[in-house]
């Protein structure tokens, strides 16, 4: 059988993808919009429903960013609400081990396992940084190199708890009064450097005994830590060369762990544009960035590699001609910035100034130029091979697709590319199983 | 016509009976099933309660206040109060969802966008218990900090008063925090204006800047203020510093009376703490319901036969009939409350199907609900104004 595409759904959350100009776009907030969303990816047999997560606002120049998407709901909340709307549809909530504490943590992932019979997962992220913490009355912030050794003991702390009632189940016998299998359930002790509890866990053991685990980073802690743990991995790589690079290196680090290639899914998050013809999306797709990209935005992402207030600068003009300031304080806050990423940000400007001018690109073409493409652009048939393409050549495993639009953006691929896939034999016809271990086919703990 | 009651019921495991769970009508294999939880609030809601509220805690069940004890004969485990009120809200549409959360060992943060959203999903029904978590094991599950333990068997003398008003002085920030984080956007914050590219106007989003003595947090919400403006706060209280909170903090007091003059005093008391500002009062009952009061008592004495002990509670027990129960309700004349059904969903039943109908008989309870509604409206109060709009 040949290899059986995956499929996640992502809710798009306050970056500039979502188009919210755009007529179509409803609210970002309303449960409805929640559960039109996951409905649909659920009507298209798509694995799970992704949440990113934001705790605090983002800043740019000392004030909140107000170009994109401001502002997003509770993710536990949502999803626990989305299992009453849902029979099928894992929910996968991206929750920090940062601003944290495991205990509550634990028993959050397995109510909502419980409370959606078995379809819960999640992303587990390392926000670390002082602005962050300001909105937290606990713990603060840690140092940087620090939160990944804290993301790793909070897991495993996580997975003592949710394993402190293995062996214990409610038998609730009203004839003998014996409610448990054994009394005194949940028993835990775990001490490190950054927690030290003990006690009794208050959550039987959920129907997937742990949650799905996703990790998101992509450093080369991130990717150790993924490969010791995790099961699925939220990838950026969603291109041919890149994607296969990844793809070898994370599954080559498994079996240090005696995990096998099978133990732990790809999934780059993936967007789409398409249309009746290649040549109809692309132009769509073309509008699609603009959109995406205003001069207001291309201004502000500017702004973050050149850490210089750019406000009176015409974007439809040539690049600054300046060097990008290297001291001082970050200007923006609260997101991962183009300056966080850039090593040297002289050189990148300067890179970007040589393609500018070689490509005759204005300052707002070169930002859309380079903040990168729709993943897949084309009439139903070309993005049904790209993807059947891309999963067979071990680019990955399968896509987190996040459409421009909330939150009806999703329905054109599962109505146009899904049957295709379907066609090919690539993609079920109907899920596998209950839980959302056994529709990724992963292993119960 | 006499003034309309108000009723809430507080869900608990198999019922707030210990012996609840061994009765031939309970399911105590679906206590962590999302249909049993759906279940109650729909019947609680054909009953047009103003409210159900979900009980939690972070530690595990125990008949010995403030330890564990390992017992077996009990219901041990629970989910997570916010995520069972979250579960069954799109399953509802006119009961107001009130989960208990422990603001001791959790983040105003955290908690105030979870019952926003809450809100949102329920569509302006949401409301939140507040409860102080004191019990020096439950301190030890997240480990954050030293505390002197909490006696409760020397409650009254004034080292574990002094204690006792320090976690209440907390939780009183942090429900100044939840309450401001709500209130950090102003209502019509977004504006997905297309000719500047913005979404929001940002000089409607409000830095909360709040600096206490345990805790400081910058704020404003990641989520936008939810649809009551304010959900409904609330908290329980038996003694003076918690009625400190209740009467300076909440929008509804929960208290345990044992008679009508009681009932009036505690009333009067919060009344008299909360110097002006509006706060409802109501008492909780444990209720024991059946058609003929010696049906009930037969029923509580089996209950208490199959637990193994006579039982005791905070609030007073009540078993009789219905009308019986209507007869104290209007004998005690608060404004609400809140019954603690001994045996699920027995006593539920009881509530919707017996009481109910009773008061409606008597003029003094809803009918249907309003199309829409929301908690506060149900309780008829104003939907807040925003703390930072600038007039």
């Amino acid at each position: 059988m040949v290899k059986q595409v995956h499929l996640a759904a992502h809710f798009p959350g306050v970056n500039n993808t979502t188009v919210w100009s755009d007529p179509a776009a409803g609210s970002h907030i309303e449960f409805d919009s929640f559960k039109r969303f996951a409905q649909t990816a659920e009507r298209g047999f798509f694995d799970f429903l992704f949440l990113a997560e934001g705790l605090r606002l983002r800043e740019q120049k000392g004030r909140i960013y107000d170009l994109d998407v401001v502002g997003r709901p509770d993710t536990f909340t949502v999803l626990a609400a989305l299992a009453a709307v849902t029979e099928h549809l894992g929910l996968t909530g991206t929750i920090n081990s940062t601003f944290n504490e495991p205990y509550e943590v634990a028993r959050q992932f397995a109510s909502l396992d419980h409370l959606s019979q078995g379809r819960a997962a999640w992303n587990v992220v390392t926000s670390w940084d002082r602005f962050t913490g300001e909105n937290f009355r606990r713990g603060g912030y840690l140092a940087q190199e620090d939160r990944y050794e804290r993301a790793r003991t909070f897991l495993q702390t996580v997975n003592e708890l949710w394993d402190s009632w293995s062996g214990v189940s409610v038998v609730a016998d009203k004839e003998s009064g014996r409610f448990l299998s054994e009394a005194g359930p949940g028993r835990f002790r775990h001490e490190d450097r950054f927690f030290d509890i003990e006690g009794q866990f208050n959550v039987p053991r959920s129907p997937q005994g742990r949650p799905v685990i996703f990790q998101a980073g992509d450093s080369e802690d991130g990717r150790e830590f993924a490969a010791q743990g995790a099961d699925a991995i939220f990838s950026r790589y969603a291109t041919l060369t890149e994607g296969k690079a990844f793809y070898e290196d994370v599954k080559g680090r498994l079996a240090k762990y005696g995990r096998s290639r099978d133990d732990l899914l790809i999934l780059p998050a993936a967007s789409f544009v398409l249309g009746d013809t290649d040549a109809e999306a692309e132009e769509l797709a073309h509008q699609v960035r603009r959109a995406q990209v205003s001069p207001q935005t291309a201004r502000n992402f500017l702004e973050q590699l050149w850490n210089t207030d750019l406000a009176d600068f015409d974007v439809d003009g040539p690049l600054p001609s300046f060097d990008p300031a290297v001291e001082g304080d970050l200007i923006s806050k609260g997101r991962a910035s183009v300056r966080q990423l850039a090593k040297d940000p002289v050189a990148l400007a300067n890179e970007w100034r040589a393609k500018a001018e070689a490509e005759k690109l204005s300052a707002r073409d070169l930002v859309i130029e380079v903040t990168g493409r729709q993943t897949f652009i084309g009439a139903p048939a070309t993005v049904a091979d790209r993807i059947d393409e891309f999963v067979q050549q071990d680019v990955s495993d399968g896509f987190i697709l996040v459409p421009h639009i909330t939150p009806d953006g999703l329905a054109p691929f599962v109505d146009q590319v899904v049957p295709l896939l379907q066609e090919k034999g690539v993609y079920r016809t109907e899920y596998d199983g209950t839980t959302l271990r056994d529709n990724l086919g992963l292993k119960y703990p | 016509m006499t003034d309309e009651l108000h009723l809430g019921v507080a869900l608990d495991g198999a019922g707030w009976h210990p012996g609840a769970w061994r009765r031939p009508q309970a399911r105590p294999h679906d206590l962590f099933s999302p249909r049993y939880w759906a279940d109650l609030v729909l019947e609680a809601e054909r009953g047009h309660l103003d409210l159900v509220t979900f009980e939690d805690a972070l530690n595990l069940q125990s008949d010995q206040l403030g330890a564990q004890d390992d017992r077996n004969d009990r219901v041990q485990g629970r989910l997570d109060a916010v995520l069972i009120a979250a579960r069954v809200a799109p399953l509802t549409t006119g009961i107001g969802l009130v989960p208990t959360v422990i603001a001791t060992h959790t983040e105003p943060f955290h908690i105030s966008k979870a019952i926003a959203t809450l809100d949102f999903a329920a569509r302006g029904r949401a409301g939140v218990r507040v409860q102080l978590g004191l019990w020096p094991h439950a301190f030890r599950h997240f480990g954050r900090r030293e505390v002197p333990a909490f006696d409760l068997s020397r409650i009254g003398e004034p080292d574990q008063q002094r204690l006792l008003a320090e976690y209440f002085d907390e939780g009183a920030d942090y429900v100044e925090v939840v309450r401001r984080l709500w209130d950090s956007w102003e209502d019509d914050a977004e504006i997905r204006d297309v000719a500047t590219g913005r979404f929001v106007d940002r000089d409607k989003l409000h830095y909360i800047d709040f600096e206490g003595r345990w805790f400081s947090v910058k704020g404003p919400s990641i989520t936008p203020r939810p649809p009551q403006g304010q959900p409904l706060v609330t908290a329980l209280g038996h003694q003076e510093i918690p009625y400190q909170l209740i009467a300076r903090a909440t929008d509804l007091g929960f208290v345990t009376p044992n008679s009508a003059a009681e009932a009036a005093a505690t009333s009067s008391r919060i009344a008299e703490l909360a110097a002006g500002r509006a706060v409802s009062v109501w008492a909780d009952l444990v209720v024991v319901l059946d058609d003929t009061e010696q049906a009930a008592r037969d029923r509580l004495a089996n209950l208490n036969e199959l637990a193994g002990v006579e039982y005791t509670s905070d609030a007073k027990i009540f078993a009789g009939t219905p009308a019986q129960l209507a007869d104290l309700l209007q004998e005690w004349d608060l404004t609400g409350y809140r019954l603690r059904p001994a045996e699920l969903p027995h006593d539920l039943t009881q509530i919707t199907r017996g009481l109910v109908p009773e008061l409606q008989r008597r003029g003094v309870f809803r009918t249907e609900y309003p199309s829409n509604p929301t908690l506060r409206g149900l309780l008829g109060l104003e939907r807040p104004a925003n703390r930072y709009t600038s007039a």
